[in-house]
């Protein structure tokens, strides 16, 4: 693999850039694996890299049934945040965000991460109180959290709606500066080329088909490729988690599949520098400007169960009526694309990197609206968690069990309702 | 937009409704262990394909509805009222 770095750019230069290699290799698969990871996604591209990045395992696949960060990797709003509160979310988020930190340097790869602010609006006094509970408990863990009053907002985001005639007039904001968006595609590809340069096989076109079990093992991957033995397997298959996991003869998760849409505007001049979040009255709404122009923005779920991945139209309604209340000069603005990806909504609003009842199993899965973020976590963790067959300190509860246990982590507090968990 | 063939307020589109859930839950006893209460509020199949689920009409006859739809096609197999006997009732007066 060649490297990105100042020499080979000059170099290539003045060789036509003929001196590049491909990013990652299209290898033949092999009979067997030490480690199969199911899913070519940002968390299992992630998970690859650091089982061999930190754990030393190079005999690895990454099975992928259509083409490399083709699903949700390439469908979500690319936030990077960690405003989390509950024990072992807000360790995970943040040890998330330094790993973000760093990552270009690490993969050798520009993943565009741009640490531009997440802004939370307020509109309530009680909305401000929540706001200022979660963000002193940030505080209290060493995550950097301030709160802006509307003197501060005004200057640094002029162009949302102070105006007197707002349904609901904003108070102020409580804000994370570390946070901020990356480009989605670049971390897939980043993870991909690093994985592929340390001996991973990422296998596209692969699609798994079924599994061959041996006592309370997975002993063989039947796939559209042929059979893999693989002594560990893991699943990172977002979206899709409950149809493998009966595919391999278990039953029920504490999953359900919904869908979530997202939206692009046609690139626009310098209008928007943060990461502006609107939460008031039933709306849900977030945005960024791209690097290219464009306005990315998102709501709500579908609010109903769906596998399907495109969106229906009274979200287009709601999404489009919540950009407008809270920034009216988009009024003109074009929508160029919208798309739906479809989101492991758990029953407490929060993940599973766990053990599963088959002894060679591993879950990475219910990522609920949030999965961008965590992918340098997540692949870390569940790496360390194939590795060494344990759960870490930090994803201990993050557990199939924790229901049973009474343990849920419910950042919201919304109860067992997957579409609630947004 | 899903329509909807509301066996009350005829043909309407989704938006009017909320969507309740899994509609194919049977809750255990109340003394039953912890173990299938658990997995009667936080297991679900998740089923790819037709599903039973509920549905409230609540910009219409707010009466809940059982619905048989696919979760990949959105298509609609069939609709019941959840509680027949209400409808009884209501009619009975």
């Amino acid at each position: 693999m060649t490297r990105f770095n100042a020499w080979n750019v000059l170099k290539n230069g003045f060789i036509n850039q003929t001196g590049w290699q491909r990013q990652w290799r299209d290898p033949v698969l092999k009979k067997e694996y030490d480690v199969v990871i199911v899913g070519a996604g940002l968390h299992g591209l992630a998970t690859a890299y650091y089982l061999a990045k930190n754990h030393k395992i190079n005999n690895i696949a990454v099975l992928e049934k259509g083409w490399l960060g083709g699903g949700n990797a390439g469908r979500n709003t690319t936030i990077v945040r960690s405003n989390y509160m509950m024990p072992g979310n807000h360790e995970f988020y943040e040890h998330s965000l330094k790993l973000w930190e760093n990552l270009s340097h690490e993969l050798n790869y520009n993943v565009m991460f741009s640490q531009r602010a997440h802004v939370n609006l307020f509109h309530s006094p009680a909305a401000r109180d929540s706001n200022a509970r979660r963000y002193n408990t940030m505080l209290l863990h060493n995550t950097d959290a301030e709160f802006w009053n509307l003197k501060k907002l005004k200057k640094t985001i002029p162009h949302l709606n102070y105006g007197p005639n707002a349904r609901f007039p904003i108070m102020g904001a409580a804000v994370q500066k570390r946070a901020g968006t990356a480009r989605h595609d670049a971390v897939a590809w980043g993870y991909a080329r690093a994985a592929d340069s340390l001996g991973v096989d990422i296998i596209q076109n692969c699609e798994v088909n079924g599994f061959v079990r041996r006592a309370n093992n997975i002993d063989i991957i039947e796939t559209s490729r042929g059979q893999i033995k693989a002594k560990k397997v893991g699943f990172a298959v977002a979206g899709n988690t409950s149809r493998l996991w009966q595919m391999a003869g278990l039953d029920s998760l504490p999953i359900e599949s919904h869908k979530l849409q997202a939206f692009v505007t046609e690139p626009l001049k310098p209008i928007l520098d943060q990461v502006v979040v609107f939460g008031v009255g039933g709306a849900h709404f977030y945005i960024s400007q791209s690097d290219k122009g464009g306005l990315v923005f998102g709501g709500d779920l579908d609010w109903y169960k769906s596998y399907a991945q495109r969106g229906n139209l009274p979200i287009v309604q709601d999404v489009a009526e919540a950009a407008l209340s809270i920034l009216p000069c988009l009024g003109r603005v074009r929508l160029l694309r919208h798309w739906s990806g479809i989101m492991d909504m758990t029953m407490d609003g929060s993940f599973f990197i766990c053990k599963t009842p088959i002894d060679n199993l591993y879950l990475n899965a219910g990522w609920n609206y949030g999965g961008f973020k965590t992918t340098p976590a997540s692949g870390w963790h569940f790496a360390d968690l194939i590795a060494n067959n344990r759960p870490n300190k930090i994803i201990n509860n993050h557990d199939l069990k924790r229901f049973e246990k009474g343990v849920n982590i419910d950042e919201r507090g919304a109860g067992p309702d997957p579409k609630l968990h947004g | 937009m899903i329509r909807i063939k509301c066996p009350y307020c005829g043909d309407r589109d989704h938006s009017e409704f909320t969507y309740g859930g899994d509609g194919s839950i049977v809750y255990p006893e109340l003394d039953a262990s912890v173990e299938d209460w658990t997995n009667a509020i936080f297991f679900r199949k998740n089923i790819y394909g037709i599903q039973t689920e509920t549905w409230q009409h609540v910009h219409g006859c707010r009466l809940w509805l059982k619905i048989k739809r696919s979760t990949i096609t959105h298509e609609i197999e069939s609709i019941e009222p959840a509680h027949k006997e209400i409808i009884k009732m209501v009619k009975n007066k």
